[in-house]
C-alpha cells in the first residue's frame, strides 16, 4: 500500500551518536528484555506445560521429571495426521493458484496497455479493504450452491484471488527494464514466454516474501474453515485443535499446550530457520 | 482486428482467472449482503420477500447489536493505540545495540507466528480463576481472585490485552524498516546542532516516521473489526455477550440462529465502517502525511 516502507541496506559502518551508551543502554536492554520475556510468556508456558507431566502444569518446580507423554495424548485425541495432511493440501493449494492468478493478472497491470486497465486495478484493490472475513454469510451461500461444503476447496477459492498478492507482483513488476522485455521479444519469444523467462526470475526475493505470508497466514486461518468444515477429511489443524478447548470432561492443559505446540511447530520451525526472510517479508507486506 | 482491439482482449484473458474470482467471492457477495439487507430470510416454506428497512429497523432496536459495536470501539481504543505505541517502542529498543538484540526481536515476533487459535487457549489457562498465571501472581501480592474471563468488568479488558500482544510486535516489523531506512546522516546532523536523544526522535524520527504510522494504524483499525479468533476459544462473546464484537455477531446471527437477511444487514454496517476507513485514508490522512 502506499504508506508501506520498503526496506534498504542499512548503513552501519558509521557510528550513530544517539546510540545508548553506558546507563542508558542497561536501561534499555533491561526494559526491552522484560517485554521480551512477557512476550514469549505464553509460549514458554506452552513448552513448560507439555514437557512435564499433568500435576506440574500450575506448580514451577525446576526438578519436576521431563516427559513426553502429553504429546502422545494429544495426538491419540484428534486425528492430527490428517489434519496436518489437509493443512498442508490447503495452503499449498492456496498458494499454488495465489501466484498462477496473480502474476497473470500483475503481468497485465504492470505491462500491457489496454482499455479498462484501471477500472480493473480499482476492482482488484477493492478487496484490499473488504476483507473476506465479513463476507462469511454470502460467500457460504455461494458454495452450498455449487455443493462444496466440507471439502479443501471451499476453504481455499475466497482466497485464492488475492489483491495483494497482485499489487505486491505488479510494483515488482514494474522495476523490470523494459529493455529486457523487448530484447526478448525481438528474439521471437512469445509473450507467455516473456514473462516466464524474463519477469518470473527477476521477481523471486517477491514470491518467496509473499509465499511466506500466504502461507502462515493459511496456516493459521481459522473462522472461515469451521464455517465451511465439519468433518475430519477436511478440517484443517486450526479448527481441529478446538476440540481441546471445548471439552466436558475438564481441561487437561498439558495436553492441550502439546497440541498447541504441535500445530504450531511447523511455522515456528520454519521461523527458526528463515528468521531473516520472515522479518523481510512481514516488512514488505501488511495485509494478506 | 486493430492493435489496440487484440491488447485490449489480451488483457482481459490475462485478468480473467484472477477478476472472476474476486467477482465472485468479493464484489458480488458485497453487493448480494446489499440486496439481501432489504429482504427477509427464505425459511422452509416461506421464499425471502422485500421487507424495506425491516432489517435495519430491527437492529436499531437491537440490544446485543448496540452492545456489539460498543464493545468493538472499545476494543478498538483499546488495541490501536497501546498496540502502535509498544510497536515503536520495540522497534526504537531493537533498533539500538542492546543486549540480546536478536533473542529480544524474535521474542516479540512470536505471537505473529503463532496461531490465534492455539495461543488463545493458553491465555484461557493465564486467566484461569483460582489456579490460572495470573491468579497465582495475584495471590502471591495478597490481591483477592477475580474471574477475569467470566466478569462483565474484565472480560473484554481481557481479550483485548491479548490483541495487544498478538499485533504489537507485528507492527514493530514496519516500523523497524522505517527506522533503519532513515539516513545516518540526518542523526549526524542534529547531534552536531547539539539536539538531545529525545528531541532527535521527536522532530526527526517521529515525523519520519508518519507515512507507516499511516499504513500501521489502517491495519490496526482493520484487525480491530476482524479479529476475533480468540473471543472463539476464550469467551464465545459472554459473559452475557460482554466480549460479542461486530463480526462474532455476524457469525452468531447467520449460523448460529441462520438469519441470513439480519446478518447481511450486519455484514452491510460492517463494509460501511471499513469503507469509512478507506475514505479516511485516502481522503484525509494522505494529505497530512509528508513523505520523505
Amino acid at each position: 500500500m502506499s504508506g508501506a516502507p520498503r526496506p534498504q541496506p542499512v548503513a552501519t559502518s558509521r557510528p550513530d551518536p544517539y546510540a545508548p551508551k553506558g546507563l542508558a543502554l542497561t536501561l534499555e536492554s533491561t526494559g526491552a528484555i522484560l517485554l521480551a520475556l512477557i512476550w514469549v510468556l505464553p509460549l514458554a508456558y506452552a513448552v513448560w506445560a507439555a514437557i512435564h507431566p499433568a500435576e506440574y502444569t500450575t506448580r514451577f518446580v525446576l526438578t519436576a521429571p521431563l516427559t513426553l507423554d502429553n504429546f502422545a495424548r494429544a495426538w491419540a485425541a484428534a486425528p492430527f495426521a490428517r489434519y496436518f495432511l489437509n493443512t498442508f493440501i490447503l495452503v499449498t493449494m492456496i498458494l499454488a493458484f495465489q501466484l498462477v492468478l496473480g502474476t497473470l493478472a500483475a503481468y497485465a497491470l504492470a505491462r500491457q496497455d489496454f482499455w479498462g486497465r484501471d477500472i480493473a486495478f480499482a476492482l482488484i484493490l477493492a478487496q484490499l479493504m473488504i476483507m473476506p472475513d465479513a463476507l462469511i454469510v454470502e460467500n457460504y451461500r455461494t458454495l452450498a450452491r455449487v455443493n462444496l461444503i466440507d471439502t479443501i476447496p471451499a476453504i481455499a477459492l475466497p482466497y485464492i484471488a488475492s489483491a495483494f498478492g497482485i499489487f505486491l507482483l505488479r510494483q515488482t513488476f514494474k522495476t523490470v527494464p523494459k529493455e529486457l522485455d523487448d530484447a526478448a521479444r525481438v528474439e521471437g519469444a512469445s509473450p507467455l514466454q516473456v514473462l516466464m523467462k524474463v519477469y518470473v526470475p527477476l521477481a523471486k526475493p517477491t514470491y518467496i516474501a509473499y509465499g511466506l505470508v500466504s502461507v502462515s497466514y493459511h496456516w493459521n486461518n481459522f473462522l472461515w474453515p469451521l464455517l465451511v468444515t465439519n468433518s475430519v477429511e477436511s478440517r484443517p489443524l486450526t479448527v481441529g485443535l478446538q476440540v481441546f478447548s471445548s471439552s466436558d470432561q475438564g481441561i487437561d492443559w498439558a495436553v492441550i499446550c502439546a497440541a498447541t505446540l504441535m500445530t504450531s511447530a511447523p511455522l515456528l520451525v520454519g521461523f527458526l530457520l528463515f528468521q531473516r526472510q520472515f522479518v523481510q517479508s512481514f516488512m514488505r507486506a501488511g495485509i494478506k | 482486428m486493430s492493435n489496440r482491439a487484440t491488447a485490449t482482449i489480451h488483457g482481459w484473458l490475462l485478468l480473467l482467472p484472477a477478476m472472476a474470482c474476486l467477482a465472485l467471492f468479493t464484489h458480488w457477495p458485497a453487493i448480494a449482503s446489499f440486496v439481501d439487507s432489504f429482504m427477509s430470510t427464505p425459511r422452509a416454506r416461506r421464499p425471502a420477500r422485500f421487507v424495506g428497512l425491516d432489517n435495519y429497523q430491527q437492529m436499531l432496536a437491537d440490544p446485543i447489536f448496540w452492545k456489539a459495536m460498543a464493545n468493538n470501539l472499545w476494543f478498538a481504543t483499546g488495541t490501536i493505540p497501546a498496540s502502535i505505541a509498544l510497536a515503536l517502542l520495540m522497534a526504537v529498543w531493537v533498533n539500538d545495540k542492546i543486549a540480546g538484540r536478536t533473542l529480544v526481536r524474535m521474542a516479540y515476533f512470536t505471537p505473529t507466528i503463532l496461531p490465534m487459535i492455539a495461543v488463545a487457549n493458553i491465555w484461557l489457562f493465564f486467566f484461569t480463576p483460582q489456579y490460572g498465571l495470573l491468579e497465582q501472581i495475584v495471590a502471591a501480592f495478597g490481591g483477592r481472585s477475580t474471574n477475569w474471563l467470566g466478569s462483565q468488568d474484565t472480560a473484554l479488558y481481557a481479550v483485548t490485552i491479548v490483541a495487544i500482544w498478538k499485533e504489537a510486535g507485528f507492527f514493530m516489523i514496519f516500523y523497524l524498516a522505517a527506522l533503519q531506512a532513515i539516513p545516518p546522516s540526518l542523526g549526524e546532523a542534529a547531534a552536531i546542532e547539539g539536539a538531545s536523544r529525545w528531541t532527535f526522535f521527536r522532530r526527526v524520527q517521529f515525523p519520519l516516521l508518519m507515512p507507516t504510522t499511516l499504513f500501521v494504524l489502517i491495519n490496526a483499525v482493520i484487525n480491530a473489526f476482524r479479529m476475533i479468533d480468540h473471543i472463539f476459544v476464550m469467551t464465545r462473546g459472554g459473559p452475557d455477550n460482554a466480549t460479542t464484537l461486530l463480526l462474532f455477531y455476524i457469525y452468531q446471527v447467520g449460523f448460529g440462529f441462520w438469519d441470513t437477511s439480519y446478518a447481511a444487514a450486519l455484514t452491510c454496517v460492517l463494509l460501511l465502517l471499513l469503507a469509512l476507513v478507506a475514505f479516511v485514508q485516502y481522503g484525509w490522512l494522505e494529505r497530512r502525511t509528508h513523505y520523505q
